[in-house]
Protein backbone atom coordinates (compact mmCIF):
# COMPACT_ATOMS: atom_id res chain seq x y z
CA UNK A 1 0.00 0.00 0.00
CA UNK A 2 1.31 3.43 -0.90
CA UNK A 3 0.01 6.74 0.45
CA UNK A 4 0.99 10.08 -1.02
CA UNK A 5 0.19 13.32 0.78
CA UNK A 6 -1.01 16.12 -1.50
CA UNK A 7 -2.18 18.43 1.23
CA UNK A 8 -1.82 18.35 5.01
CA UNK A 9 -2.77 21.86 6.11
CA UNK A 10 -5.92 22.42 8.12
CA UNK A 11 -8.59 25.07 7.95
CA UNK A 12 -7.17 27.25 5.18
CA UNK A 13 -4.57 26.92 2.45
CA UNK A 14 -1.45 28.77 3.54
CA UNK A 15 1.14 29.22 0.79
CA UNK A 16 4.24 31.28 1.35
CA UNK A 17 7.91 31.22 2.22
CA UNK A 18 7.27 30.10 5.79
CA UNK A 19 5.31 26.98 4.84
CA UNK A 20 7.45 25.68 1.98
CA UNK A 21 8.87 22.65 3.78
CA UNK A 22 5.62 21.09 4.97
CA UNK A 23 3.32 22.70 2.44
CA UNK A 24 0.26 24.88 2.40
CA UNK A 25 -2.38 22.79 0.64
CA UNK A 26 -5.38 21.59 2.60
CA UNK A 27 -6.18 17.94 3.27
CA UNK A 28 -5.76 15.36 0.52
CA UNK A 29 -4.07 11.95 0.68
CA UNK A 30 -3.95 9.52 -2.23
CA UNK A 31 -3.89 5.80 -1.42
CA UNK A 32 -2.95 3.14 -3.97
CA UNK A 33 -3.59 -0.52 -3.44
CA UNK A 34 -3.96 -1.57 -7.09
CA UNK A 35 -3.70 0.01 -10.53
CA UNK A 36 -7.41 0.07 -11.35
CA UNK A 37 -8.72 1.99 -8.39
CA UNK A 38 -7.50 5.09 -6.68
CA UNK A 39 -8.61 6.15 -3.22
CA UNK A 40 -8.46 9.84 -2.42
CA UNK A 41 -8.92 10.86 1.19
CA UNK A 42 -10.52 14.31 1.24
CA UNK A 43 -10.68 16.93 -1.46
CA UNK A 44 -8.81 19.88 -0.02
CA UNK A 45 -6.77 22.16 -2.24
CA UNK A 46 -4.10 19.44 -2.59
CA UNK A 47 -6.39 17.43 -4.84
CA UNK A 48 -5.81 19.87 -7.70
CA UNK A 49 -2.24 18.65 -8.29
CA UNK A 50 -3.29 15.05 -7.86
CA UNK A 51 -5.73 15.55 -10.72
CA UNK A 52 -2.90 16.13 -13.18
CA UNK A 53 -1.21 12.90 -12.14
CA UNK A 54 -4.39 10.89 -12.48
CA UNK A 55 -4.93 12.31 -15.97
CA UNK A 56 -1.76 10.56 -17.02
CA UNK A 57 -2.30 7.35 -15.08
CA UNK A 58 -6.01 7.00 -15.89
CA UNK A 59 -7.16 4.54 -13.22
CA UNK A 60 -10.44 2.86 -14.05
CA UNK A 61 -12.26 4.36 -11.04
CA UNK A 62 -11.52 7.12 -8.58
CA UNK A 63 -13.06 7.07 -5.12
CA UNK A 64 -12.99 10.31 -3.15
CA UNK A 65 -13.64 9.63 0.53
CA UNK A 66 -14.71 12.77 2.36
CA UNK A 67 -14.32 12.76 6.12
CA UNK A 68 -16.72 15.69 6.33
CA UNK A 69 -17.81 18.68 4.32
CA UNK A 70 -15.91 21.56 5.89
CA UNK A 71 -14.41 23.59 3.08
CA UNK A 72 -10.79 22.72 3.77
CA UNK A 73 -11.73 19.12 2.89
CA UNK A 74 -13.95 19.95 -0.07
CA UNK A 75 -12.73 23.14 -1.70
CA UNK A 76 -10.45 21.39 -4.19
CA UNK A 77 -13.07 19.09 -5.67
CA UNK A 78 -14.12 21.51 -8.39
CA UNK A 79 -10.47 21.92 -9.44
CA UNK A 80 -9.83 18.19 -9.78
CA UNK A 81 -9.47 17.41 -13.48
CA UNK A 82 -11.34 14.07 -13.45
CA UNK A 83 -14.33 15.99 -12.07
CA UNK A 84 -14.69 17.65 -15.47
CA UNK A 85 -14.20 14.57 -17.65
CA UNK A 86 -17.30 12.86 -18.97
CA UNK A 87 -15.43 9.55 -19.22
CA UNK A 88 -14.28 9.48 -15.59
CA UNK A 89 -15.75 7.00 -13.17
CA UNK A 90 -15.86 9.09 -10.03
CA UNK A 91 -17.37 8.00 -6.73
CA UNK A 92 -17.74 10.36 -3.79
CA UNK A 93 -18.30 8.96 -0.31
CA UNK A 94 -19.20 11.03 2.74
CA UNK A 95 -21.01 11.02 6.08
CA UNK A 96 -24.77 10.52 5.98
CA UNK A 97 -27.23 13.15 7.13
CA UNK A 98 -30.71 12.45 8.48
CA UNK A 99 -32.16 15.25 6.37
CA UNK A 100 -30.20 15.90 3.16
CA UNK A 101 -28.39 13.75 0.65
CA UNK A 102 -24.63 13.99 0.30
CA UNK A 103 -25.04 15.52 -3.16
CA UNK A 104 -27.44 18.18 -1.85
CA UNK A 105 -25.05 19.18 0.89
CA UNK A 106 -22.07 19.38 -1.46
CA UNK A 107 -24.18 21.38 -3.90
CA UNK A 108 -24.58 24.04 -1.22
CA UNK A 109 -21.03 24.95 -2.11
CA UNK A 110 -20.86 23.77 -5.74
CA UNK A 111 -23.64 25.97 -7.06
CA UNK A 112 -24.17 29.67 -7.72
CA UNK A 113 -23.49 32.10 -6.19
CA UNK A 114 -20.57 30.37 -4.42
CA UNK A 115 -19.47 28.50 -7.57
CA UNK A 116 -20.43 29.24 -11.18
CA UNK A 117 -21.51 25.70 -12.12
CA UNK A 118 -24.13 23.63 -10.33
CA UNK A 119 -23.04 20.18 -9.20
CA UNK A 120 -25.74 18.57 -11.34
CA UNK A 121 -24.06 19.95 -14.47
CA UNK A 122 -20.60 18.50 -13.80
CA UNK A 123 -19.59 16.27 -16.77
CA UNK A 124 -18.24 13.37 -14.71
CA UNK A 125 -21.65 12.93 -13.04
CA UNK A 126 -20.13 11.60 -9.83
CA UNK A 127 -21.89 8.83 -7.97
CA UNK A 128 -22.54 9.84 -4.38
CA UNK A 129 -22.57 7.33 -1.55
CA UNK A 130 -23.28 7.59 2.16
CA UNK A 131 -20.52 5.90 4.13
CA UNK A 132 -21.86 2.40 4.94
CA UNK A 133 -22.25 1.13 8.49
CA UNK A 134 -19.72 -1.65 8.01
CA UNK A 135 -16.62 -2.32 5.91
CA UNK A 136 -16.89 -2.23 2.13
CA UNK A 137 -14.58 -3.13 -0.73
CA UNK A 138 -12.98 -0.78 -3.23
CA UNK A 139 -10.85 -2.81 -5.60
CA UNK A 140 -8.32 -4.66 -3.50
CA UNK A 141 -8.94 -2.53 -0.42
CA UNK A 142 -11.32 -2.94 2.46
CA UNK A 143 -12.51 0.44 3.71
CA UNK A 144 -14.15 1.17 7.04
CA UNK A 145 -15.64 4.51 8.02
CA UNK A 146 -16.80 5.47 11.51
CA UNK A 147 -18.07 8.65 13.10
CA UNK A 148 -15.53 10.55 15.17
CA UNK A 149 -15.66 13.52 17.50
CA UNK A 150 -15.44 16.80 15.54
CA UNK A 151 -17.88 19.59 14.69
CA UNK A 152 -20.81 18.09 12.78
CA UNK A 153 -21.03 14.67 11.12
CA UNK A 154 -17.43 13.56 10.56
CA UNK A 155 -15.84 10.22 9.78
CA UNK A 156 -12.45 8.65 10.11
CA UNK A 157 -11.36 6.05 7.56
CA UNK A 158 -9.39 2.85 7.79
CA UNK A 159 -8.02 1.21 4.66
CA UNK A 160 -6.75 -2.36 4.74
CA UNK A 161 -5.09 -4.34 1.97
CA UNK A 162 -2.54 -7.13 1.79
CA UNK A 163 -2.22 -7.30 5.56
CA UNK A 164 -1.44 -3.57 5.83
CA UNK A 165 -3.60 -0.89 7.40
CA UNK A 166 -3.77 2.88 7.21
CA UNK A 167 -5.99 5.06 9.40
CA UNK A 168 -6.91 8.62 8.50
CA UNK A 169 -8.54 10.92 11.09
CA UNK A 170 -7.56 14.44 10.08
CA UNK A 171 -10.13 16.35 12.14
CA UNK A 172 -10.63 14.87 15.56
CA UNK A 173 -10.98 15.91 19.17
CA UNK A 174 -10.96 12.64 21.12
CA UNK A 175 -9.93 14.50 24.27
CA UNK A 176 -13.19 16.44 24.48
CA UNK A 177 -14.65 15.35 27.81
CA UNK A 178 -12.44 12.25 27.89
CA UNK A 179 -9.22 11.57 29.72
CA UNK A 180 -7.57 9.19 27.25
CA UNK A 181 -5.12 7.96 29.85
CA UNK A 182 -7.90 6.71 32.13
CA UNK A 183 -10.68 5.25 29.97
CA UNK A 184 -10.53 1.93 28.20
CA UNK A 185 -9.42 2.47 24.56
CA UNK A 186 -12.77 1.26 23.21
CA UNK A 187 -14.34 4.34 24.83
CA UNK A 188 -12.11 6.74 22.90
CA UNK A 189 -13.56 8.29 19.75
CA UNK A 190 -11.87 6.90 16.65
CA UNK A 191 -10.45 3.82 18.34
CA UNK A 192 -12.18 1.37 16.00
CA UNK A 193 -10.53 3.12 13.06
CA UNK A 194 -7.03 3.45 14.46
CA UNK A 195 -6.55 0.36 16.61
CA UNK A 196 -3.35 -1.40 15.66
CA UNK A 197 -2.97 0.46 12.36
CA UNK A 198 0.40 0.46 10.66
CA UNK A 199 0.07 4.15 9.88
CA UNK A 200 -2.16 6.80 11.42
CA UNK A 201 -2.62 10.26 9.92
CA UNK A 202 -4.04 12.27 12.81
CA UNK A 203 -5.08 15.79 13.65
CA UNK A 204 -2.37 17.68 15.54
CA UNK A 205 -3.49 21.22 14.88
CA UNK A 206 -2.49 22.83 18.15
CA UNK A 207 0.32 22.93 20.62
CA UNK A 208 -0.78 21.77 24.05
CA UNK A 209 -0.77 25.42 25.18
CA UNK A 210 -2.87 26.56 22.22
CA UNK A 211 -5.43 23.83 22.80
CA UNK A 212 -6.48 25.38 26.09
CA UNK A 213 -8.07 28.23 24.13
CA UNK A 214 -9.62 25.90 21.54
CA UNK A 215 -11.43 23.28 23.60
CA UNK A 216 -14.48 22.10 21.69
CA UNK A 217 -13.28 23.34 18.30
CA UNK A 218 -12.99 19.75 17.11
CA UNK A 219 -9.21 19.42 16.89
CA UNK A 220 -6.34 17.88 18.81
CA UNK A 221 -3.18 19.10 20.39
CA UNK A 222 0.09 17.33 19.68
CA UNK A 223 -0.16 15.75 23.11
CA UNK A 224 -3.62 14.42 22.32
CA UNK A 225 -2.45 12.99 19.01
CA UNK A 226 0.35 11.17 20.82
CA UNK A 227 -2.00 9.94 23.55
CA UNK A 228 -4.54 8.75 21.00
CA UNK A 229 -1.92 6.95 18.89
CA UNK A 230 -0.46 5.33 22.00
CA UNK A 231 -3.86 4.15 23.24
CA UNK A 232 -4.57 2.78 19.75
CA UNK A 233 -1.16 1.10 19.55
CA UNK A 234 -0.42 2.35 16.06
CA UNK A 235 2.93 1.60 14.48
CA UNK A 236 3.55 5.04 12.98
CA UNK A 237 1.92 8.37 13.85
CA UNK A 238 1.93 11.11 11.23
CA UNK A 239 0.99 14.55 12.52
CA UNK A 240 -1.53 16.09 10.15
CA UNK A 241 -3.87 19.06 9.68
CA UNK A 242 -1.29 21.71 10.47
CA UNK A 243 -2.69 25.01 11.64
CA UNK A 244 -2.46 27.67 8.90
CA UNK A 245 -0.70 30.05 11.27
CA UNK A 246 2.11 27.60 12.02
CA UNK A 247 5.34 28.08 10.12
CA UNK A 248 7.75 25.29 9.22
CA UNK A 249 9.79 26.20 12.28
CA UNK A 250 6.70 26.11 14.51
CA UNK A 251 5.83 22.66 13.21
CA UNK A 252 9.26 21.35 14.04
CA UNK A 253 8.87 22.58 17.59
CA UNK A 254 5.58 20.69 17.71
CA UNK A 255 7.21 17.56 16.36
CA UNK A 256 9.74 17.79 19.18
CA UNK A 257 6.84 18.01 21.64
CA UNK A 258 5.46 14.83 20.12
CA UNK A 259 8.81 13.06 20.27
CA UNK A 260 9.17 13.96 23.93
CA UNK A 261 5.87 12.28 24.75
CA UNK A 262 6.21 9.27 22.47
CA UNK A 263 7.01 5.83 23.87
CA UNK A 264 6.02 3.55 21.00
CA UNK A 265 7.73 2.33 17.84
CA UNK A 266 8.39 4.68 14.86
CA UNK A 267 8.92 8.25 16.01
CA UNK A 268 6.07 10.63 15.07
CA UNK A 269 6.59 12.53 11.82
CA UNK A 270 5.17 15.71 10.41
CA UNK A 271 3.13 15.26 7.26
CA UNK A 272 4.33 17.29 4.30
CA UNK A 273 2.76 17.90 0.91
CA UNK A 274 5.31 15.69 -0.81
CA UNK A 275 5.38 12.81 1.68
CA UNK A 276 5.18 9.26 0.33
CA UNK A 277 4.51 6.40 2.75
CA UNK A 278 5.02 2.80 1.64
CA UNK A 279 3.45 0.20 3.88
CA UNK A 280 4.38 -3.41 3.51
CA UNK A 281 3.82 -6.22 5.95
CA UNK A 282 5.53 -5.10 9.11
CA UNK A 283 7.39 -2.14 7.62
CA UNK A 284 6.72 1.53 6.96
CA UNK A 285 9.07 3.47 4.69
CA UNK A 286 9.10 7.18 3.87
CA UNK A 287 10.29 9.03 0.80
CA UNK A 288 9.74 12.32 -0.94
CA UNK A 289 7.65 12.56 -4.09
CA UNK A 290 8.81 14.13 -7.28
CA UNK A 291 6.78 17.10 -8.39
CA UNK A 292 4.33 15.96 -11.06
CA UNK A 293 4.95 17.27 -14.52
CA UNK A 294 2.09 19.60 -15.11
CA UNK A 295 0.66 19.94 -18.61
CA UNK A 296 1.66 23.07 -20.51
CA UNK A 297 -1.78 24.53 -20.48
CA UNK A 298 -0.81 27.59 -22.52
CA UNK A 299 1.48 25.91 -25.06
CA UNK B 1 -4.60 -6.07 11.70
CA UNK B 2 -8.37 -5.83 11.36
CA UNK B 3 -10.31 -2.92 12.81
CA UNK B 4 -11.34 -3.56 16.40
CA UNK B 5 -14.73 -3.04 17.98
CA UNK B 6 -14.91 0.44 19.43
CA UNK B 7 -17.99 2.05 20.89
CA UNK B 8 -20.14 4.15 18.60
CA UNK B 9 -19.51 7.89 18.79
CA UNK B 10 -23.01 8.47 20.19
CA UNK B 11 -22.31 6.17 23.13
CA UNK B 12 -18.95 7.81 23.71
CA UNK B 13 -20.50 11.27 23.71
CA UNK B 14 -23.34 10.04 25.93
CA UNK B 15 -20.83 8.71 28.41
CA UNK B 16 -18.94 12.00 28.32
CA UNK B 17 -22.14 13.90 29.02
CA UNK B 18 -23.17 11.52 31.79
CA UNK B 19 -19.72 11.79 33.37
CA UNK B 20 -20.19 15.52 33.67
CA UNK B 21 -23.80 15.48 34.91
CA UNK B 22 -24.86 15.75 38.52
CA UNK B 23 -28.10 13.96 37.59
CA UNK B 24 -28.07 10.14 37.76
CA UNK B 25 -27.80 8.66 34.29
CA UNK B 26 -27.63 5.20 32.69
CA UNK B 27 -26.16 4.52 29.24
CA UNK B 28 -27.11 1.27 27.53
CA UNK B 29 -26.02 -0.19 24.20
CA UNK B 30 -28.45 -1.37 21.47
CA UNK B 31 -29.12 -4.69 23.21
CA UNK B 32 -29.69 -3.06 26.57
CA UNK B 33 -26.39 -3.85 28.25
CA UNK B 34 -25.66 -1.19 30.84
CA UNK B 35 -22.35 0.12 29.55
CA UNK B 36 -22.01 3.08 31.90
CA UNK B 37 -23.59 4.86 34.82
CA UNK B 38 -22.33 8.07 36.33
CA UNK B 39 -21.31 9.03 39.85
CA UNK B 40 -24.73 10.41 40.70
CA UNK B 41 -26.25 7.07 39.66
CA UNK B 42 -23.63 5.26 41.73
CA UNK B 43 -24.97 7.06 44.80
CA UNK B 44 -28.51 6.02 43.92
CA UNK B 45 -27.65 2.44 43.06
CA UNK B 46 -25.25 1.89 45.90
CA UNK B 47 -22.31 0.63 43.86
CA UNK B 48 -19.56 2.12 41.72
CA UNK B 49 -19.45 1.40 38.01
CA UNK B 50 -15.78 0.57 38.34
CA UNK B 51 -16.86 -2.33 40.57
CA UNK B 52 -19.81 -3.66 38.57
CA UNK B 53 -18.48 -2.97 35.07
CA UNK B 54 -20.94 -3.51 32.19
CA UNK B 55 -24.11 -5.25 33.29
CA UNK B 56 -26.42 -7.36 31.10
CA UNK B 57 -30.02 -6.23 30.69
CA UNK B 58 -31.46 -9.23 32.51
CA UNK B 59 -29.16 -8.60 35.41
CA UNK B 60 -29.70 -4.88 36.00
CA UNK B 61 -33.40 -5.18 35.19
CA UNK B 62 -33.92 -8.01 37.66
CA UNK B 63 -31.74 -9.48 40.34
CA UNK B 64 -29.49 -6.46 40.66
CA UNK B 65 -31.98 -3.74 41.60
CA UNK B 66 -35.24 -5.68 42.12
CA UNK B 67 -37.54 -3.13 40.49
CA UNK B 68 -41.11 -3.04 41.79
CA UNK B 69 -44.08 -0.75 41.26
CA UNK B 70 -45.26 1.71 43.88
CA UNK B 71 -47.55 -0.97 45.33
CA UNK B 72 -44.66 -3.35 45.83
CA UNK B 73 -45.32 -5.69 42.86
CA UNK B 74 -42.32 -6.87 40.87
CA UNK B 75 -41.98 -5.15 37.47
CA UNK B 76 -41.24 -7.37 34.52
CA UNK B 77 -38.08 -6.62 32.57
CA UNK B 78 -39.99 -5.53 29.48
CA UNK B 79 -41.94 -2.92 31.43
CA UNK B 80 -38.89 -1.02 32.64
CA UNK B 81 -38.68 2.26 30.71
CA UNK B 82 -35.13 1.72 29.53
CA UNK B 83 -35.98 -1.74 28.19
CA UNK B 84 -39.14 -0.39 26.59
CA UNK B 85 -37.05 2.22 24.80
CA UNK B 86 -34.86 -0.49 23.29
CA UNK B 87 -37.85 -2.67 22.37
CA UNK B 88 -40.11 0.01 20.96
CA UNK B 89 -37.51 2.58 19.94
CA UNK B 90 -39.39 5.47 21.53
CA UNK B 91 -39.11 7.46 24.77
CA UNK B 92 -40.60 6.11 27.99
CA UNK B 93 -41.16 7.28 31.54
CA UNK B 94 -42.12 5.53 34.76
CA UNK B 95 -42.00 5.82 38.54
CA UNK B 96 -41.02 2.71 40.50
CA UNK B 97 -38.92 1.43 43.35
CA UNK B 98 -35.53 -0.23 43.33
CA UNK B 99 -33.39 -1.78 45.99
CA UNK B 100 -29.85 -0.53 45.65
CA UNK B 101 -26.81 -2.71 45.99
CA UNK B 102 -26.38 -1.10 49.38
CA UNK B 103 -29.71 -2.68 50.42
CA UNK B 104 -31.59 0.63 50.56
CA UNK B 105 -35.00 0.79 48.88
CA UNK B 106 -35.58 3.97 46.89
CA UNK B 107 -38.44 5.36 44.85
CA UNK B 108 -37.32 6.80 41.54
CA UNK B 109 -38.70 8.45 38.43
CA UNK B 110 -36.91 7.43 35.24
CA UNK B 111 -37.13 9.06 31.82
CA UNK B 112 -35.50 7.20 28.96
CA UNK B 113 -34.98 7.96 25.31
CA UNK B 114 -33.31 6.22 22.37
CA UNK B 115 -30.14 7.37 20.65
CA UNK B 116 -30.31 7.11 16.88
CA UNK B 117 -27.11 7.56 14.89
CA UNK B 118 -29.27 7.40 11.75
CA UNK B 119 -33.03 7.09 11.48
CA UNK B 120 -32.70 3.31 11.23
CA UNK B 121 -29.66 2.78 13.43
CA UNK B 122 -30.21 2.53 17.17
CA UNK B 123 -26.91 3.22 18.90
CA UNK B 124 -28.25 2.78 22.43
CA UNK B 125 -30.36 4.64 24.96
CA UNK B 126 -30.10 6.96 27.94
CA UNK B 127 -32.07 7.01 31.18
CA UNK B 128 -32.15 9.93 33.58
CA UNK B 129 -33.28 9.20 37.15
CA UNK B 130 -34.64 11.23 39.99
CA UNK B 131 -35.21 10.00 43.49
CA UNK B 132 -38.76 10.81 44.56
CA UNK B 133 -40.16 10.69 48.10
CA UNK B 134 -41.32 7.23 49.18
Amino acid sequence: MRARVWGCRGSLASPGRRTVRYGGNTSCVEVRVDDDHRLVLDAGSGIRSLGYTLEAEAPRAIHVLLTHLHLDHLQGLAFFLPFWRDDAELHIWGPASPTRSLADRIASYLSPPLFPVHLSEVPSRPVFHDIPDGPWAIGGATVTGASVSHQGPTAGFRIEAGGCSLAYIPDHEPARGTDMRRVEPEWISGHSIAAGADVLFHDAQYTDAEYRNHVGWGHSSVGHAVAFASASRVRQLILFHHDPSHTDADLEVMRNEALAGWEGQGAPRLASDDMVVDIEAGAVAFSTAEEPELPLLLA
Amino acid sequence: MAASEGKSLLLILAREMASNLATPMFVVDPVGTLVFYNEAAENLLGQRFAVTGPVRREQWGGEMFHPEDLDGNAISLDDLPLVEVIRKRRPAHAEFRITGLDGVKRSIAATSFPLFARPDELAGALAVFWEVPL
